[in-house]
């Protein structure tokens, strides 16, 4: 009878407890009012966030060349240790793509990581790097990506085993690790410095190769682009804090030269994953790079 | 005595022995063609950013050199040299040693065109540079692991 009542009390605990999970995590949206504030979008602003965060990468469809780098039809492959995804079409095609979502519908999905039918987006999509983002400069992508060629293409949807495919569960991936504070702290920084911050830690996210995960799939952020294995398969992605005698020996103007043409100071040259984010680097204004260059100059050695 | 210093010189010769061996194996040899790839490509920045004069001679060593390295480069991937010598190789080359091959040919033609109508200014070797850069990334971005 005791018994009874014992285990009766521990169902109602664990009732309690998935739900009280299930409240605090559920999918959040920003209050409406916030967009209000993004105004007209600035469509030449829009095509530098659309480079500075690489949102062609991952969204124009598999081996598009130059060319085709604008439609961004989805369909490219994303492995992962918790599966594969595919990138979804988010051309403005109203059917197939975004065309539909409202600024305030893309936004939470840039910083909630929250989809227009309020489910969790996995954050294979880096909204917990987007997060940082303005309301204007995400404003003014929207518009720019609304001016894009409309793509039609329906691609596969991820690819996850149990229990990587609850997105339910993603609200507690979320509250470990979705947040807009600053990745470091960083005294005296100047413009310049703050400027590179907002762009490697915002639209840029450096940080989701360049930092190493955790069993989770969460950022060590004592760890800071400290470099890991990389997310992708093979190799390592490089540490680019400022440790002496390997990164910390560039100067400023050498990572702004790489970021512009993809040779380093002893004229190797970019490979890998880096070599769409160097092209995309090359598209910004030259102070941007700057600013990126002085950040990597400032973050604590690891 | 004697023994001894037979015995010492027997151990350098073997050491030295397989340093020469190493040098000629295909991962080695593959590393200093890349170093010379570098150093060329150093030379024509150093002219396309204004930080030397230009100098044709200068720029048409640079580009003999990578023409060079791209003719002969692709010979140095024998099947066996997959692995060893700290090598950066990506499996991916002898998977698709056609299109690796074909790399390599974009990046002989691209510094031959320009070695043929050789750049006469700052801004041509800039020009000029900025293709055959892109013919290394677009290599490097499939073919090579960074370790």
């Amino acid at each position: 009878m005791a018994l009874r009542k014992f285990l009766g009390g521990i169902v109602l605990l664990a009732a309690a407890g998935a739900g009280a999970f299930y409240f605090i995590t559920a999918p959040q949206r920003l209050p409406a009012e916030t967009w209000a504030s993004a105004g007209e979008p600035d469509l030449a602003n829009g095509e530098r966030i659309f480079n500075a965060g690489g949102c062609a990468s991952c969204h124009a469809a598999p081996g598009a060349g130059e060319a085709e780098r604008l439609v961004l039809a989805g369909g490219l492959a994303l492995k992962s240790p918790f599966g594969t995804f595919h990138a979804p079409n988010i051309s403005p095609d109203e059917t197939a793509g975004i065309g539909g979502w409202t600024l305030a519908e893309f936004g939470d999905a840039m910083k909630r990581g929250t989809g227009r039918r309020g489910e969790h987006l996995y954050p294979a999509f880096p909204y917990a790097s987007y997060a940082r983002m303005t309301v204007k400069d995400i404003g003014d992508l929207y518009g720019y990506l609304k001016t894009l060629p409309k793509s039609a293409s329906v691609p596969p949807g991820h690819d996850l085993p149990f229990p990587f495919n609850m997105r339910l569960l993603l609200g507690g991936w979320k509250f470990l690790y979705l947040n807009e504070a600053p990745r470091v702290t960083l005294a005296d920084a100047d413009e310049t410095v703050k400027h590179g911050q907002y762009l490697a830690e915002g639209p840029g996210h450096c940080g989701e190769c360049h930092t190493p995960r955790d069993v989770l799939g969460g950022l060590k952020t004592d760890q800071w682009l400290a470099g890991g294995p990389n997310p992708e398969g093979e190799g390592r992605i490089p540490d680019i804090t400022p440790v002496e005698g390997k990164f910390g020996d560039w100067s400023a103007g050498d990572i702004a030269g790489y970021l512009e043409t993809g040779f380093t100071p002893d004229f190797d040259s970019v490979g890998g994953a880096m070599v769409a984010v160097q092209k995309n680097m090359a598209r910004l204004p030259k102070e941007d790079r700057e600013a990126i260059a002085a950040y990597l100059k400032a973050v604590p050695a690891r | 005595m004697k023994f001894r210093t037979l015995a010492v010189a027997a151990a350098l010769a073997v050491i030295g022995a397989g340093v020469v061996a190493a040098a000629d194996e295909p991962q080695v040899v593959r590393q200093g063609m890349m170093k010379k790839m570098g150093g060329a490509a150093g030379a024509l920045a150093g002219i396309a950013k204004g930080e030397k004069p230009y100098d044709a001679e200068i720029v048409k060593a640079s580009l003999s050199t990578m023409v060079e390295v791209a003719k002969t480069f692709p010979d140095q991937f024998p099947a066996g040299s997959e692995t060893g010598h700290e090598t950066e190789a990506s499996p991916k080359i002898w998977e698709a040693m056609d299109d690796f091959k074909a790399h390599a040919a974009k990046l002989g033609a691209d510094a031959g065109a320009a070695l043929a109508d050789l750049p006469a200014d700052q801004a041509a070797v800039g020009a000029a540079l900025k293709t055959i850069g892109a013919d290394c990334g677009g290599c490097h971005e499939v073919y090579r692991i960074k370790k």
